[in-house]
């Protein structure tokens, strides 16, 4: 496996990612000898998963079972430690198609956070693009440093522990995009433009505030980087399922009987003691829903 | 010089390049041909001009043609204001605030005047101008400048700047996919450089070049095409390099069946599919060419075929000349066939195996039917996507796949989309927002258990999808 290019067989070092059903999922290391515990039993790595096919049903020791799935940037997003925040699939999936991420795209991102953006870009830049990301945390660079290895993209990716407010991205003239998700983006706007490439190139800032993204606004005009949109995007999610409901009896109908035989015909013959009800399949929305991630503005470097 | 120049060269506008003209937010795909007119947002403008300029310059609009602008940073000064009131109690609107007339406004732009000038002297001809707030006075004259303003910006296409010209131009031809949407749907879908990808869309080629951006020229693409041929007005617009489309196949849907039992035979004549195919040939050859620029060609194809009919002199030539065209038409009509048959092989292979990494649906028709039939090519542990413009469509997909089995993390949704306007003081989401892109379902394949059909959900679920369906 790699995050970056499907196989099919489970092998020894691979991240696999364990559905145990209800959109519930984990992301386990698989190793010679290993054992997973999960509530439908333990899972042995040597005999259940190692050559293995990704996508398969592993029956655990109390007879429950999960399957395997080969890791996908999204799966990790859902799955990954969290050491910050993370962006999550609906903004990444935006992000990338508004920076016109592509194969051998260069990418300078700041934070780097936990990583969850980072596999993002990485899946759309490859084969032949870079990431350069920076991290002021030292623990968490470190930690991120580890997470590429063992993911196999660590050829396509440079980490640096610093602070872009103050030090920059580390390189100059090379990015087609920058993305920024950081308290004070406003400050490391210069730094973002003079990584871009001479010919220009796109930008984003992700924040949570409206003053966030004023400052970040006017910086941005300020140096001269034009069209520059701010959007929120949200996702909604649709629980499918049937839903009863009953029909109100309006009391014998004198004139025919075609109405109440329809009805009767319509109800399933379980309904018979209540009276008359419809099904629908529709979808519910649920109780909760996020709100509000963050604002995403975007703006294109012209050429200088 | 020279270096620079060198430096300079894949940044260049080239002819025969595709580029995308913007004004505002408006945008329209076209190909720079020499000698061509375009139509953009009501003006008639020649292209020949912006041939080796860099991608991203501004054009001002002259009589016809395009011409390099001035870098003008000084035009935002220009109309300084001063003088400001504070709030609109006195404010009347009689309507002769303006004192120029729409005669004068005509004259002025016949007389050439730049449209600084023109907002200009509508600012000194406005009574109430130096009444307004600050803010409307900018507002004033954003509108104005919106109005007069006659530059136009090429572009290098991507998929943001298509998905958003056709979102904004023509969203009917595209199911009203919203770019948002369809950024999901690339994610979602897992689509990168690599991999191979099933494709069913019939939003002119727009998803299928979004998926080919993505992918790089890297693995392969089969695009499953119903009718006669492949609709693909939306790729050319991305302007790919040629090696791209080696990595593009395709494959009729019409005969997904007879390879899913192992009865396609690409060798030999299959003399009735050959006639139904050779019709929608003609009709689809005819069909893609009017397509990408419906507005400007609508005429073409007819016109020339008058003129051959009435050109004639005797009978006897007619005669020959039309038996020869026929001979011709047939002859052409073969090597087409032969090429189809040839690429039909060659996606067969492709589909063959039942390995394939990613589906993406997006289409017109009932995707039910369509991804029930497609998913069977997919290997596990893959994603696929599928969006509908109707969410009940998608409830309906959703329920059979979780009878079939062989899918797990199924997911219906879709995205809410709004833009703001950030300005001093002035912060606020937009007025006007998209009131729907369409929905996706979204899910990964996993192996399929036969002794166990319905082994997907936990027990009580499926309890309660039982007696739905009872």
């Amino acid at each position: 496996m790699s995050f970056i290019e499907y196989s099919d067989l489970i092998q020894d070092g691979d991240v696999a990612i364990v559905h145990l059903g209800h959109n519930s999922v984990t992301a386990v290391k698989v190793q010679h000898g290993a054992q997973t515990q999960t509530r439908f039993g333990v899972i042995r790595h040597s005999t259940d998963l190692i050559s293995q096919r990704y996508g398969s049903k592993v029956t655990c020791s109390k007879g429950g079972w999960v399957h395997v799935l080969h890791p996908t940037p999204e799966l990790w997003t859902v799955t990954l430690p969290h050491r910050t925040q993370i962006l999550y699939t609906t903004d990444i999936a935006m992000v990338t198609m508004m920076l016109e991420l592509k194969p051998g795209s260069v990418v300078c991102e700041s934070g780097t956070g936990s990583g969850s953006l980072s596999h993002a870009i990485l899946r759309t830049i490859a084969p032949t693009g870079h990431l350069h990301t920076v991290e002021f945390h030292q623990q968490r660079a470190e930690k991120v440093v580890e997470e590429f290895k063992e993911h196999r993209v660590d050829h396509l990716v440079t980490v640096r522990n610093q602070d872009v407010c103050k030090d920059g991205f580390g390189v100059t003239g090379v990015a087609d995009a920058v993305f920024l998700d950081i308290p004070s983006p406003w400050e490391a706007v210069g730094h973002a433009k003079a990584a871009m490439k001479k010919h220009g190139g796109r930008l984003c800032s992700f924040s949570p505030c409206i003053e966030q993204v004023q400052r970040t606004c006017q910086a941005l005009t300020e140096r001269g980087l034009e069209e520059v949109r701010t959007l929120e995007v949200l996702l909604r999610v649709h629980n499918v399922r049937p839903v009863t409901l009953q029909l109100p009896d309006f009391g014998p109908d004198s004139d025919s009987s075609s109405s109440s035989s329809q009805a009767a015909e319509e109800a399933p013959p379980s309904a018979a003691a209540n009276p008359a009800s419809l099904k629908i399949r529709t979808t519910t929305p649920p109780r909760e829903m996020p709100g509000h991630t963050g604002y995403l503005t975007f703006a294109t470097k012209p050429r200088t | 010089m020279a270096q620079n120049e060198d430096d300079d060269y894949e940044y260049r506008i080239k002819e025969g390049d595709h580029i995308v003209l913007k004004r505002g937010d408006v945008y329209k795909a076209v190909q720079i041909q020499r000698k061509k007119k375009v139509i953009f947002e009501k003006q008639w403008i020649l292209l020949d001009n912006v041939v080796g300029h860099l991608y991203g310059t501004t054009f001002e609009i002259a009589s016809g043609g395009t011409l390099q602008p001035k870098e003008d940073k000084e035009t935002e000064s220009s109309t300084d204001v001063k003088v400001a009131g504070t709030d609109n109690r006195n404010i009347v609107d009689d309507g002769k605030s303006q004192k120029l007339t729409r005669d004068d406004i005509e004259t002025m732009k016949e007389q050439g005047l730049k449209n600084e000038e023109i907002i200009q002297q509508l600012i000194d001809n406005s009574s109430t101008f130096n009444n307004k707030t600050g803010y409307a006075q900018d507002k004033y004259i954003k509108k104005k400048k919106k109005k007069y303003e006659n530059t136009v910006t090429v572009l290098k296409p991507t998929c943001r700047i298509i998905a958003t010209m056709y979102h904004g131009r023509e969203p009917g031809k595209i199911c009203h996919l919203r770019y948002d949407t369809l950024a999901q749907m690339l994610t979602l879908g897992n689509i990168h450089a690599g991999s191979k990808v099933l494709v069913f869309e019939t939003c002119a080629g727009l998803v299928l070049g979004a998926i080919m951006e993505r992918m790089g020229g890297y693995g392969s693409v089969i695009q499953m095409y119903p009718g006669g041929g492949p609709v693909r007005a939306g790729v050319e617009c991305f302007g790919f390099p040629t090696h791209f489309h080696d990595m593009l196949h395709e494959f009729p849907i019409c005969r997904v069946n007879a390879l899913l039992a192992g009865t396609l035979d690409t060798s030999a004549k299959d003399p009735a599919a050959d006639i139904a195919e050779e019709k929608h040939l003609n009709a689809a050859a005819e069909q893609e060419q009017i397509q990408p620029e419906a507005e400007q060609q609508e005429g073409g194809p007819t016109e020339e075929r008058m003129e051959t009919n009435t050109g004639g002199g005797g009978k006897d030539r007619e005669k020959v000349e039309r038996e020869k065209r026929q001979e011709a038409k047939a002859q052409e009509r073969k090597v087409k066939l032969e090429e189809k048959r040839r690429k039909l092989a060659a996606a067969a292979a492709l589909l063959e195996g039942r390995n394939a990494d990613g589906l993406v649906i997006a289409s017109q028709y009932h995707p039910c039917s369509v991804l029930l039939g497609l998913i069977k090519f997919l290997s596990p542990s893959r994603p696929f996507v599928v969006f509908s413009q109707f969410k009940e469509t998608l409830i309906e997909c959703y329920t059979k796949l979780k009878e079939q089995g062989g899918t797990v993390n199924l997911m219906l949704t879709d995205t809410w989309l709004r833009h703001y306007q950030v300005l001093p003081d002035r912060t606020h989401p937009l007025l006007l927002m998209s009131g729907g892109g369409g929905y996706l379902l979204s899910g990964t394949t996993v192996a399929t258990d036969h002794s166990e059909p319905a082994a997907e959900e936990p027990a009580p679920k499926r309890q309660k999808v039982k007696d739905s369906e009872g």
